[in-house]
């Protein structure tokens, strides 16, 4: 339910009664997103998208940077500990038709 | 898919297991608030990765299971107007209320619709003059700039047949109540990302100083969660109780101004009652009364309702992390996604239903690494 997504801005423009929208790709399925809670939004922008709405912009460098930081972690803990894994990202979802954002 | 592949990494989850493991020198029970949380720590098994000192409870984030039953049936009560389109969230349809869900009532001939976002029933409701349009606005703060933009659009755009049936929560007073519980066992909370994307986190910096809680506010992919993880034992272990952001690259202090502009003009708190939980204090969104027009509680006067729970369901100590899924004798046998008895097991993101869908119910007995929840009656 609380479900939001990350979806990069391909396009902008104003609905007919004058709301702010935008188009966003997320991974090959493209949808409508409002953006009137994010005005500072431009093109090619990665959105955080919940029920339609893009709640803010992702911080790119910040993505970055956290992502850097978990990497030197590698130089950290070198312990004995068994194998992680981690099922592949596209594991099957497990209910059947579940509406992706509304979840 | 960028922002969310590269949060799912293996190696890097091994990483940041060791280095939790590496610290650790007593068992801490940590909670993850968000159902969203949930789902991603039992789809990948995150709570079996770590190290067995390290206990997750989940939760009472699943907006969906913390609806109140009145509230549902209230909801039943307006789908069945011949007069009405009932929209709502898909997860909301298969809630049982007293007397079944809105799935049955459909079949029965209601005019209830599916939609995407909130606003998509403006389009509807421009369509249908002849008829009411309601939506069912349930969620966390997350979901609240939705909901405020659709009535204030509809306030502007002067569409007078769309109103809303509210039943919004908020998360700060859902934690504070968690931790004045005498049952409390939670002593770090992993702070609800989405929600804070909205609303920042200042709010939450009384909670963490009032009952010395460290609050880490978290993503949702595996790695963002190990790493809310590794912040907040990092905390417990230095003796710190602070607010610490793991979610820099979407959560800002303040959060996303404009929208909580939007929501103040159009919500007010109140007072909530939630599924399992009961009534906590300030704990919810109600709309104004400037915008009674769109107040479906207000326009659609519902008789006393007596409401009536499943007896067996445990799902209030579920959701306030002090039981989990499999300690319910229902769990899997009686009560599966296809039959749900109560609440959690519906929503994806309910504890119940994603220990479900991982298989959970067919572990051994025994074999679940939680410690064995305090003996206490259901409420
Ligand atoms: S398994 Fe079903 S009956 Fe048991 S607590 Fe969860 S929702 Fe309630």
């Amino acid at each position: 339910m609380c479900l939001a997504i990350p979806g990069k801005v391909i396009a902008i423009d104003e609905d007919p009664h004058g709301v702010k929208m935008a188009r966003a790709n997320f991974g090959g399925i493209v949808k409508q997103v409002c953006l009137e809670y994010t005005p500072d939004v431009q093109m090619g922008d990665y959105v955080l998208v919940h029920v339609g709405f893009a709640l803010g912009k992702i911080d790119e460098e910040e993505a970055m940077r956290t992502y850097k930081a978990l990497e030197e972690l590698k130089q950290l803990g070198e312990l004995d500990v068994p194998e992680v894994s981690l099922p592949p990202p596209d594991a099957p979802e497990p209910t059947e038709a579940r509406n992706e954002i509304s979840r | 898919m960028k922002y969310l592949d590269e949060y799912r990494s293996e190696a890097l989850a091994q990483k940041l297991v060791n280095e939790i493991r590496r610290i650790l020198t007593r068992p801490w029970v940590l909670m993850e608030v968000c159902g969203g949380q949930t789902h991603t720590i039992v789809k990948y098994g995150l709570d079996n990765l770590l190290p067995p000192e390290v206990e997750l409870v989940h939760g009472p984030g699943c907006p969906v299971c913390v609806t109140s039953l009145e509230m549902i049936d209230k909801a039943h009560a307006i789908a069945s107007r011949p007069d009405v389109i009932f929209c709502s969230f898909g997860d909301m349809l298969r809630v049982p209320g007293s007397a079944g869900d809105l799935l049955i009532l459909k079949s029965r001939g209601a005019d209830i619709r599916v939609v995407y976002s909130p606003i998509d029933c403006l389009k509807i409701a421009r369509a249908n003059p002849d008829k009411k349009v309601v939506f069912f606005a349930i969620g966390f703060e997350t979901t609240a700039p939705a909901n405020a933009m659709s009535v204030w659009q509809a306030r502007r755009q002067g569409i007078h047949n769309f109103s809303i049936l509210v039943s919004h929560v908020l998360v700060p007073p859902a934690m504070a109540s968690i931790l004045q519980s005498p049952l409390n066992r939670v002593q770090g909370f992993l702070g609800p990302g989405h929600v804070c994307t909205v609303m920042g986190f200042q709010e939450y910096e009384p909670i963490a100083a009032r009952y010395q809680v460290p609050i880490v506010i978290t993503g949702f992919e595996p790695l963002d969660l190990l790493e809310g993880v590794l912040m907040t034992v990092r905390q417990l272990e230095a003796g710190q109780a602070r607010v610490e952001n793991q979610y820099q690259r979407i959560v800002a202090r303040e959060g996303n101004r404009v929208a909580q502009d939007l929501i103040n003009q159009v919500f007010e708190v109140c007072d909530r009652k939630w599924r399992g939980v009961g009534s906590i204090p300030k704990s919810g969104y109600k709309l104004r009364y400037e915008f009674r027009e769109h107040d479906a509680e207000r326009l659609f006067e519902v008789k006393e309702i007596d409401t009536q729970e499943s007896p067996v369901c445990i799902s209030g100590l579920v959701l306030k992390g002090v039981k989990k899924p499999h300690d319910c004798p229902a769990f899997g046998k009686e009560c599966t996604p296809d039959h749900p008895l109560g609440a959690t097991m519906v929503s994806a993101e309910g504890a119940c239903a994603a220990y479900h869908a991982y298989g959970r119910h067919l572990q051994l007995k025994g074999e679940p690494k939680s410690r064995p929840a305090p003996e206490v009656a259901a409420p």
